[in-house]
């Protein structure tokens, strides 16, 4: 038997919150789990700085990614023997999803931002750089590897395959969407999804949902569009990211202009000069995030050290919401008054908007790249779960965008009474 | 402040009228390829790199009353028209953009097709590969478009136009 078929001698299974037991039969995933690179992703918080809003979002990448695997587990037993699923891909599927998101750092949407970097661009060097995980994919077959990549990044030939993966109804966002409401502990994210994946049929390019699926998919698209308001968006969290930008903005800067660290940025130096080897990426978890910040609490430079203390106790941005349109002369005189009284408005005083987020809720996807949900009518016929279904019409046609202002209410605070800015600032701030 | 929305602003007020939200996704795309510092990150989706952070970002400007989006009914599909305001053109003298000068960038996107614009910002994608691969790639993901011989050899003809931006 070749190690692709190899099979474990008995099942293995995690216990798992969201789906009860995650089963592993095949050698290759039992070998993959236990690689550094897989492991390291117990590191990495699946959703960021939301623990600081949601105490219990403490969950990792490691969970997430067995969780899409499990799913695409299900979806690929049920797809069995069906017309136009191919079985030899199976093990394909079972790799892509449980490796979806190995190359995430720690906060990476900040550190991706901050730095130019891409998560995928990663996955992809994991993947078929010198890594534990590339030589076990590469015991499958020489071509396997890249093969992983291309399903990772969607650009594999089999549309079908990618999209199990990815898109807009794929096992990664019902992993998220289910495991990020259990540990945030929000009544929102639950949808039934045994349903789903009972519902879901293969075609050559793309799955679609059987059309007496289409409430179970409602209710989904309902979670989605809820949990991206409720937590995803939540104006705390994107306070503790605010922060997060800018710990790494300042030290990025003072790196740059040479400033005597008394704690060297010995982990972060290849993230400044751009050239990142895959092995200082993978040396990078939030563990070491973490230290870092602890330590830059003590260093001389009065904004690098406010800001790490802020991060590690918990000391957030007020915020209060903004308008681009009516506002924007308002905040180029806050700018002015924050430099008057010597707060630097470039890393006290931010804008953020919904478009600064990586997360997103359903659109039809009329003209663009992005495949829509079809629902599949008893004739055959494919049709547009939006053009069926009046609820979710009602939510997808909604454009609803956000931008908030954020500012250290306790530094305005202490600026002495006498001070004339002090008062504008409130009350252009709308402070009390 | 807002700079990457002042930029897209910008564009739009360079670029005049954009026809066709696929077409707004690949200029941008092929813009960013060729050093003009736009900030949306874009990822393949299916067909093409597609940016949803450029998406939200578009309807951030149109819910502001920054960018006029025109729904046009074409029987089997939708098309957008898009186009900046006067407020938008208001909101960008208070607060400017650093948006190099690529007028001449944006016009000679703007006069291609957006079947055009879809193949050479695949190819682009694929930028990394050699040649002869790129073609594959394109044929193999974009296999729905059938893109010609003839399209391909225009395609990198524009490419090595767009160099000289560079």
């Amino acid at each position: 038997m070749t190690y692709r078929d190899q099979q474990l001698r008995e099942e293995k299974v995690f216990k798992d919150p969201v789906h009860s037991y995650v089963h592993v039969r095949d050698q290759v995933i039992w070998d993959l789990i236990g690689t550094r690179e897989f492991q390291r992703l117990r590191r990495i918080k699946q959703l960021g700085t939301t623990f600081l809003t949601f105490h219990g979002a403490e969950h990792s990448r490691f969970s997430h990614s067995l969780g899409v695997y499990e799913i695409i587990r299900r979806i690929t037993d049920n797809f069995s023997g069906r017309p136009n699923w191919n079985p030899e891909e199976r093990l394909l599927c079972l790799t892509a999803a449980l490796l979806h998101d190995l190359g995430h750092g720690p906060y990476s949407h900040s550190f991706e931002k901050i730095f130019d970097l891409d998560h995928e661009d990663f996955t992809k060097k994991m993947i078929l750089g010198q890594t534990e995980i590339n030589a076990i994919l590469a015991k499958v077959s020489p071509y396997f590897p890249k093969k992983v990549a291309e399903v990772i990044n969607k650009t594999y030939h089999n549309k079908l395959v990618v999209s199990l993966i990815s898109s807009q109804i794929d096992a990664d966002r019902m992993d998220y969407l289910q495991r990020d409401a259990y540990y945030t502990g929000v009544s929102y994210g639950h949808f039934d999804m045994e349903r789903i994946l009972r519902v879901m049929r293969p075609l050559p390019d793309k799955v679609v949902i059987k059309s007496s699926g289409m409430h179970a998919v409602e209710d989904y698209i309902m979670s989605r569009y809820q949990m991206y308001w409720q937590v995803y968006f939540h104006p705390v969290s994107r306070s503790a990211e605010v922060l997060l930008s800018k710990i790494l903005h300042r030290v990025k800067a003072l790196y740059q202009k040479q400033y005597p660290f008394k704690q060297e940025p010995i982990h972060f130096l290849s993230f400044f000069t751009g050239e990142i080897a895959i092995e200082d990426y993978i040396n990078l978890d939030e563990t070491i995030v973490m230290y870092y910040f602890q330590m830059w609490m003590n260093e001389e430079d009065p904004i690098l050290s406010d800001l790490c203390q802020r991060f590690t106790n918990r000391r957030l941005f007020q915020y209060t919401d903004f308008n681009p349109i009516r506002k924007i002369t308002e905040l180029k005189e806050l700018t002015y008054l924050f430099e008057n009284v010597g707060i630097d408005p470039d890393y006290y005083l931010v804008v953020d908007s919904s478009s600064d987020l990586p997360y997103d809720f359903y659109r039809p996807g009329e003209e663009e790249e992005r495949l829509p949900i079809y629902l599949q009518m008893t004739d055959g016929e494919l049709v547009e779960l939006s053009r069926a279904s009046e609820i979710v019409e009602s939510i997808s046609g909604k454009k609803r965008t956000d931008h908030k202002l954020y500012y250290p209410a306790d530094l305005i605070e202490q600026l002495p009474d006498h001070k004339i800015e002090k008062g504008r600032i409130k009350a252009l701030l709308g402070l009390k | 402040m807002l700079l990457n929305h002042a930029r897209l602003m910008r564009f739009f007020v360079e670029a005049q009228d954009i026809v066709g939200r696929k077409k707004l996704q690949k200029m941008i795309y092929i813009l960013k390829k060729t050093g003009v510092p736009f900030n949306e990150k874009f990822a393949f989706h299916f067909y093409g790199p597609y940016s949803e952070e450029l998406t939200l970002r578009i309807e951030e400007l149109c819910n502001l009353g920054f960018i006029i989006e025109e729904k046009q009914d074409k029987g089997h599909y939708s098309q957008y028209h898009y186009r900046i305001s006067q407020a938008g053109q208001q909101f960008l003298e208070q607060a400017p953009d650093d948006l190099p000068n690529c007028k001449e960038q944006i016009e000679l996107l703007n006069n291609q097709r957006s079947r055009f614009l879809e193949l050479v910002a695949t190819m682009l994608f694929f930028e990394d590969l050699p040649r002869h691969e790129v073609e594959k790639k394109v044929q193999e993901v974009k296999a729905s478009a059938n893109y010609s011989e003839e399209e391909l050899k225009e395609a990198w003809q524009f490419l090595d136009q767009l160099q000289q931006f560079h």
